[in-house]
C-alpha cells in the first residue's frame, strides 16, 4: 500500500477499479487473447456486470443505447484486431450522434507492435478519425490517469466515444493506481456558459420576431433533463413553435399544442414550411444537417438565424448564422429565460396569431394521411395502433435504418427526452436491436420496443442470443416488407423503378427463429388482429420477435426530394412524376 | 454590417467570423497550432486535413518546450473565408491541441524558410550562380570544384525568386523546411 489511496495493482485491475471509481455498472464486451487479464480482473470481482455479446457491433449499439437512456457513458471492452475492427462502426456511428463511449481495447504486447503478430491491428491510427480521442498506453503507470481522462473527454463538450488500446504486456505490469480525484482532467474544459451579449441579441429578436420558430436537435438532449424542461418554459412562455431533428424528439413533448413534428427530409408539412417561411429561428443544439437543410440556397431565405451549439466547428459550417452562441444549451437557454423575463416577457402578439393562423391552414394538409386497407396491415397503421396501445406507459423506443425508422419518427410521439434511441447521422442498419438490449439492462421493468425492417434486423440479428441470456425482454417489431423499403423507394422515383437488389429473398421464418432463440415469435398479417397481438407482445414476459408482415410497396411521405427547398415537398404518389433531377440523384 | 460589433476576422472569437459569405475569395492563411507533444497528435492534425478536404501548402512541427511537452506546427493552408475558419475550429476541437492562431489575420508577422540549393556548373554559369548567391544574402554550406550548395533564409517568395534565378544556371536540388512563423511584437 502506498500513501493516500494510491495502491499498487496491475494494469488490469487498474481498468477495473477505475470503472468502478468512474461509477460503471455494466460493460459490454467480447474477450479475446489480448484483453484475458481484464477479463481476469472483472471475473474476481461483483460490483460491475458483463454482458457478453454475440459481435463486437452489437456490443458498442448496446452501450449506446445505454447512453443515450441514461444519459450515463457506455462502456465496452473487446479484444485487439478483428475485436476492435468489428467495433468502428459502433464508434463512427456514436461520433456522428454524440454519443459519449468508453472503449476498452487489447493491443499485443509493446514488444510485439509493428510487427504483424496475430490479431495486431494498428487499432489506434484506425480509430483515430471515428473518435473523438483516443489513446495507446505503454505504461502501467500512466493507466489509470488516461482512463480518468477519457471518461471526461467522452462526457464533456460535445458527448462522443473514446478508446483506450491496452497491450498486453501493460495489463500484467504493476504500477501505483491514481484515484480520480488525483487524475489531471487535461486542459479539456468546453466553454458552457455562451456569450451574454449573443443571448441578448437573441432576445432581442424573439420580441419582434413576427414568425419565429424553434429549431432543436440532440443537443437539448445531450445536455441533460434540465435543459427540456428550459426549453419547455421558454416555448410555453413565448408561444412559438417548436420542431425537432430526428435527434432531438422528446425534448419538447409531441403532445404539446406547439409541437409541429419532426422537421426534414421525411418532416411534417407544416415544420418544414414554417421553417421555410420564418423570419426568426432559432437553432437550439441542431446542426443543420443536410437531411434538414434541403437545398442550401433556397434554405430558409427570409430568417435571421440564431445557432446555440457547444461545439465550435458545427457554427456557421453549413449555414451562415447572424448570431452563433457558442455554448452548452442548458446554460443559455437558462440565461436567455431570464434574461426575456427581465426584459418584460415580450413577443409580438398580433404577428404571432397571425403565424399561428397560417401554421393551422398548413396543419390542416393532415400531411402524414395515408390510404388506410382492411385487407393488408398498412406500416403506418401499425406504428399507430402500436402508439395507442403503449401510450402512457413507462416505454423507450429504438429503430434500425429506413422507412420504418422515419414512419416511427412520424407515427410514434415522444413526451421525455431519453426515450427514442435511433441512428442519425451515420444511418446504421443493424443498431437497432442491440440498441434495444442496451436499454432494456439500463431499464429493466420498462417496455423496449425495436421498431425494425426486416433487412436491417437481419444485420444483427445475433445478439437475440444475448437479450435471452440476459432476460432482456425487448420486443423486435419488425415491420415486414421483404423489402429493403427506403431503397425500393428511391429506385422507384430515381432509378426509373429498375428495383436492383432491393428486395429480402430467402428470410427466416421468424416466429421459428424465434423459438430456436428461446423466446416467443408472433406472425400478423391481418389489420383485424393487430391490436391483440401487439398486445401478446406487450404482456409476454421476455424477448419477443414479431413479425408484421406489411405492404410491400408503400412509400415514405412526405418527402422533400434531395437537392430541393422545404417548399417543393411531395406529399403522396401524385407528386411523384420526375420530381427528382440528375443533380438531386446525386445527393443521394 | 456586424450585429454583433466584433472586428472582423477576430479568431479568439473565431465562431463569429462575420466576412462577406459571398466574398468566395481563395486565401492563403498561416496557423500556427500549439499542441501537447504526445504520440499521435501529428497524425490527428494531417488526417484532419486530408479527412476533410483541405489543403496542406507547407507543414513544420517541432518540439519548442520540452518541459512542457509542447509542440509547435506551423501551417500554410488556403480556402475561401468560410473554410479557413472551419479549418480553425475543426482544429481546436483536437483534444490535445490547446491552441490555434492564424497569424495572417492576428496582425503582422514574421515567416521564415529555410531552404538548400544543389546548383552544378562550370564557367560564367558557376560565376553567375555564386554572385546571385551574394546578392540573396545565400552562403555557400559545400563545394566541389563543379558544385555548389547555398544555404538560404528568407521568405517563401524570396526562396521561389532564388530557385527560379538558378534553374538555368544548372539547379539540381532543392531541399525546404516549409514556413515557420511568429506574430510581431511582445
Amino acid at each position: 500500500m502506498a500513501n493516500s489511496g494510491t495502491q499498487a495493482m496491475t494494469g488490469a485491475e487498474m481498468v477495473v477499479q477505475a470503472m468502478k471509481d468512474q461509477g460503471v455498472e455494466v460493460v459490454f464486451g467480447y474477450p479475446g487473447g489480448a484483453v484475458l487479464p481484464i477479463y481476469d480482473a472483472l471475473f474476481q470481482q461483483n460490483d460491475i456486470r458483463h454482458v457478453i455479446v454475440r459481435h463486437e457491433q452489437g456490443a458498442v449499439h448496446m452501450a449506446e443505447g445505454y447512453a443515450r437512456s441514461t444519459g450515463k457513458p457506455g462502456v465496452v471492452l473487446v479484444t485487439s484486431g478483428p475485436g476492435a475492427t468489428n467495433a468502428v462502426t459502433g464508434l463512427t456511428d456514436a461520433l456522428m450522434d454524440s454519443i459519449p463511449l468508453v472503449v476498452f481495447t487489447g493491443q499485443v504486447p509493446t514488444f510485439m507492435i509493428g510487427t504483424d503478430g496475430f490479431q495486431e491491428a494498428d487499432t489506434v491510427g484506425i480509430t483515430r478519425p471515428c473518435t473523438k480521442h483516443n489513446w495507446l498506453v505503454k505504461d502501467t503507470a500512466n493507466l489509470a490517469e488516461v482512463i480518468h481522462q477519457a471518461f471526461h473527454v467522452a462526457t464533456h463538450g460535445r458527448p462522443g466515444p473514446v478508446l483506450i488500446d491496452i497491450p498486453k504486456d501493460v495489463q500484467f505490469a504493476t504500477a501505483d493506481y491514481m484515484p480520480p480525484p488525483k487524475a489531471k482532467v487535461s486542459h479539456y474544459q468546453p466553454k458552457l456558459k455562451g456569450d451574454i451579449d449573443a443571448i441578448t441579441r437573441m432576445v432581442e429578436m424573439m420580441e419582434t420576431a413576427e414568425r419565429p420558430v424553434f429549431y432543436t436537435g440532440g443537443g437539448v438532449i445531450n445536455s441533460g433533463p434540465a435543459a427540456s424542461q428550459l426549453l419547455r418554459e421558454f416555448v410555453e412562455a413565448t408561444g412559438f413553435p417548436i420542431t425537432s431533428t430526428l435527434m432531438g424528439l422528446g425534448c419538447y413533448p409531441a403532445s404539446g399544442d406547439k409541437w409541429l413534428g419532426m422537421l426534414g427530409m421525411h418532416g411534417t408539412y407544416e415544420a418544414n414550411l414554417v421553417m421555410h417561411g420564418c423570419d426568426l429561428m432559432l437553432n437550439i443544439g441542431a446542426r443543420f444537417d443536410d437531411r434538414i437543410t434541403g437545398r442550401i440556397a433556397d434554405f430558409s431565405p427570409n430568417s435571421r438565424k440564431v445557432h446555440v451549439d457547444i461545439d465550435p466547428s458545427s457554427l456557421n459550417k453549413v449555414i451562415r448564422v447572424d448570431v452563433p452562441i457558442l455554448g452548452d444549451v442548458g446554460h443559455v437557454l437558462e440565461d436567455a429565460l431570464r434574461l426575456w423575463k427581465a426584459r418584460g416577457r415580450k413577443v409580438n402578439k398580433p404577428a404571432l396569431a397571425k403565424w399561428w393562423k397560417q401554421i393551422a391552414e398548413w396543419r390542416a394538409v393532415n400531411c402524414l394521411d395515408y390510404t388506410p386497407s382492411d385487407t393488408v396491415i398498412k406500416p403506418q397503421y401499425a406504428l399507430q395502433r402500436l402508439e395507442a396501445l403503449t401510450k402512457g406507459m413507462d416505454r423507450y423506443i429504438t429503430t434500425e435504418v429506413g422507412q420504418h425508422q422515419m414512419w416511427a419518427a412520424q407515427f410514434l410521439g415522444f413526451e421525455d427526452p431519453n426515450r427514442w434511441m435511433t441512428s442519425g447521422g451515420l444511418g446504421t442498419m443493424g443498431y437497432g436491436l442491440p440498441a434495444s438490449i442496451g436499454v432494456q439492462l439500463a431499464h429493466p421493468d420498462a417496455l423496449v420496443i425495436n421498431v425494425a425492417g426486416e433487412a436491417s434486423w437481419l444485420m444483427n440479428m445475433q445478439e437475440m442470443g444475448t437479450a435471452i441470456q440476459f432476460r432482456a425482454p425487448a420486443k423486435q417489431f419488425i415491420l415486414n416488407n421483404e423489402r429493403l423499403g427506403m431503397v425500393r423507394q428511391w429506385q422507384q422515383l430515381l432509378h426509373g423503378e429498375r428495383y436492383s437488389q432491393s428486395w429480402s429473398e430467402s428470410l427466416p421464418d421468424f416466429v421459428k427463429l424465434a423459438e430456436a432463440f428461446g423466446c416467443k415469435g408472433i406472425k400478423c398479417s391481418d389489420p383485424k388482429d393487430l391490436d391483440d397481438a401487439i398486445m401478446e407482445m406487450i404482456r409476454y414476459d421476455g424477448p419477443v420477435i414479431f413479425d408484421c408482415l406489411v405492404e410491400k410497396h408503400e412509400n415514405c411521405f412526405p418527402m422533400i426530394p434531395s437537392g430541393k427547398p422545404h417548399n417543393e415537398m411531395l406529399l403522396g404518389n401524385a407528386d411523384t412524376q420526375g420530381v427528382i433531377g440528375a443533380k438531386g440523384a446525386v445527393l443521394v | 454590417m456586424s450585429p454583433l460589433n466584433i472586428k472582423q476576422g477576430s479568431t479568439s472569437h473565431s465562431a463569429y467570423d462575420l466576412r462577406d459569405p459571398n466574398g468566395e475569395v481563395i486565401e492563403q492563411h498561416t496557423l500556427a497550432v500549439l499542441v501537447a507533444n504526445e504520440s499521435g497528435v501529428l497524425a490527428r492534425v494531417i488526417g484532419l486535413f486530408s479527412g476533410r478536404g483541405y489543403n496542406i501548402d507547407s507543414l513544420t512541427v517541432a518540439e519548442v518546450d520540452h518541459e512542457g511537452h509542447r509542440s509547435r506546427i506551423t501551417i500554410v493552408t488556403r480556402g475561401t473565408p468560410p473554410v479557413i475558419e472551419q479549418i480553425k475550429a475543426q482544429l481546436g476541437r483536437i483534444v490535445p491541441v490547446h491552441e490555434v492562431h492564424d497569424l495572417t489575420v492576428e496582425g503582422p508577422s514574421v515567416q521564415r524558410e529555410l531552404a538548400l540549393f544543389k546548383v552544378a556548373g562550370k564557367g560564367d554559369a558557376r560565376i553567375e550562380a555564386l554572385r546571385l548567391a551574394e546578392i540573396f544574402r545565400a552562403n555557400v554550406v559545400d563545394s566541389t570544384l563543379e558544385s555548389f550548395v547555398f544555404e538560404m533564409t528568407g521568405t517563401p517568395e524570396k526562396i521561389d525568386a532564388f530557385a527560379e534565378l538558378m534553374r538555368p544556371l544548372g539547379l539540381r536540388e532543392i531541399a525546404r523546411t516549409g514556413v515557420a512563423a511568429l506574430a510581431r511584437g511582445a
